[in-house]
Formats: C-alpha cells, sequence, structure tokens
C-alpha cells in the first residue's frame, strides 16, 4: 500500500489555487504536490472502469500527464479534482475502446435491468462488522469481488460516490450523466452489494443462527 | 403516513445520505422503530458501505505512487505546459 491522502478539505482548495499559479509560472515540480492527495482516487477510479490492475496504473500515469499537459486549460470553475476524475474517466474510457473489450455506455443509456426495482436481502438483527475484521484477507477479498461484480455503470458510481466521497454533482459531471442518474445507480449499487454481501457476513460472523434466511415471505 | 417495508427500501441510499424530505425522514424512523428487518438492511447497507469505502479494502498496486511520480518527473524533465 502506498501513501495516499483524501479528496476533500476546503483550505486544501486555496492552496491548489495557488499551487496551479505558481506551476503555471514555471515551478512546474510542484506537480508533483498538486496530484499527491489523489494518487488513490485516479488508481480506483480508473480501476472502476478498466477492471484490471496494469490498465488503471497506466490510465492514471497517462490522466496525471494529461492534466499537466492542460495546466493553463483549467479555469477554476470547477474544483481541481473534478478537474482531473474527468480526465482519468476519459482515459479509462479511451483504453477500453482501444482495447474492444467492453462496450462503451451511452451518456444517458438505459441498460437493461435499469428501471426494475432493487430489493436488499431481508434479514434482522445486524451485528456490526468492525473495521478490524479488514484484517482479514478473505474479507477484504470478499468484499473486492462483490464490487467487481457489480454492472459497469453502477459500479462507476458507487466508486466515486462511496470509495472517494465525491458528491453527487461532482460524479455527475466526471461521468457525464445527470444527478438523477448518479443518485438511482448508487442506490442500486448499494442495494447490489447488501443483497450479495449482508447475508453471506452475517453468517461468516454468526454460524450459529443457522436457517435464519430467507424465513421471510417475500424473500 | 404508514410505510411498507418497500418504501423504505427504496428510500434507504437517500436516508443514509441525509437528502431524503424531512417528513419523509419522520416517516422512514417511525417505520425504523418497530421493524427490525428493515432496520437490518439500513445496519448492513451502512456498514458495507463503511467496509468498502475503507483504504484497506482496495489497495494500491505496490509502487503505484513511485511510477506515477517518475513518470511526471519525466514529463517535467521533457516537455513545457502549453
Amino acid at each position: 500500500m502506498t501513501a495516499a491522502g483524501t479528496t476533500t478539505g476546503a483550505t486544501k482548495e486555496r492552496n491548489e489555487a495557488g499551487l496551479i499559479a505558481r506551476i503555471l509560472g514555471g515551478e512546474k515540480d510542484l506537480f508533483h504536490e498538486l496530484i499527491r492527495p489523489y494518487e488513490r482516487m485516479l488508481y480506483l477510479t480508473a480501476f472502476s472502469i478498466v477492471k484490471n490492475e496494469t490498465d488503471a496504473e497506466e490510465c492514471a500515469q497517462d490522466a496525471v500527464v494529461n492534466a499537466y499537459r492542460n495546466l493553463a486549460k483549467f479555469r477554476g470553475d470547477s474544483k481541481f479534482s473534478t478537474w482531473l476524475v474527468t480526465i482519468v474517466v476519459n482515459e479509462a474510457r479511451q483504453k477500453l475502446r482501444k482495447a474492444k473489450r467492453a462496450k462503451e455506455d451511452s451518456l444517458d443509456e438505459v441498460i437493461q435491468g435499469e428501471e426494475e426495482e432493487y430489493t436488499p436481502a431481508p434479514l434482522t438483527d445486524w451485528r456490526e462488522i468492525p473495521s478490524e475484521a479488514l484484517e482479514r484477507k478473505e474479507l477484504r477479498e470478499t468484499l473486492q469481488k462483490a464490487v467487481a461484480e457489480l454492472p459497469d455503470i453502477y459500479r462507476q458510481v458507487f466508486t466515486l460516490r462511496d470509495l472517494q466521497e465525491m458528491n453527487v454533482a461532482e460524479t455527475a459531471k466526471a461521468l457525464g450523466v445527470n444527478e438523477n442518474i448518479v443518485k438511482v445507480r448508487l442506490h442500486r449499487a448499494r442495494m447490489m452489494l447488501q443483497k450479495s454481501l449482508a447475508p453471506y457476513l452475517k453468517k461468516s460472523t454468526a454460524p450459529e443462527r443457522k436457517g435464519f434466511w430467507g424465513r421471510m415471505p417475500w424473500s | 403516513m404508514e410505510l411498507m417495508c418497500k418504501h423504505v427500501w427504496a428510500r434507504i441510499s437517500e436516508y443514509i445520505d441525509q437528502s431524503v424530505p424531512v417528513e419523509v425522514r419522520e416517516d422512514i424512523e417511525r417505520h425504523l422503530e418497530h421493524c427490525e428487518i428493515c432496520s437490518a438492511v439500513l445496519d448492513s447497507t451502512r456498514n458495507i458501505i463503511v467496509l468498502t469505502a475503507d483504504n484497506r479494502t482496495f489497495e494500491l498496486p505496490v509502487g503505484y505512487s513511485e511510477r506515477l511520480h517518475e513518470r511526471l518527473a519525466r514529463e517535467l524533465g521533457s516537455e513545457e505546459i502549453e
């Protein structure tokens, strides 16, 4: 695991404007500092689209180089992080197109099933799984697999909103969809994850309560 | 208004994000007080979000940051900003 920071902070935005001005003024090595808080975001966003480590890393690198080359075009009317994530989304989508491994989502595409209602796994008596449990590799892999198995359009929104804590407007802008689509897809992604993970997680943490699932008539 | 479970489920994501209108929030909370299923669905969904968002769940490849900055350093050494 490499060092990486978070993507939020009001004071940082002011510093960023100053950093950007200095970089454009010739102190180009400061670009290293400018992008350092976003390393994780760049990788996870790319990974949510290209779905493999090597390509995701290449996209992150290409996005950083691209952002540097085009820094003068950043007007500051959106946050730098939003501008940067838009660049990495484009890099990742281009890579997908080139590789022809997947069809690109059209912007407001309605996929089959997108109008369906998504229901969670009904259960009772949830016992919270503490974050310390993530020391178990098996748990991390279970979570990774569940996210990887989300349909692409849901995984991308989930990654930006819940893994990177971008807000609805930023997510919509980065993915080129409207805000309502972000909300709907996030809801479905969360419900799908709850449905696939909750029964498993509950069973793995409370094995003594067998036969507990599916007792509800509408499950 | 008396909500059914499916109405609560349809709003769970907005409820977690605190973006439901206040009157709907109150209806949901009244429902949650007596519905152990919806309470567990809400708690498990929140718990799963917290676990997946933890930095330990999705780790960056070893050496990723170093390689990123090396690539950038090469770029900075060879090009001028447009």
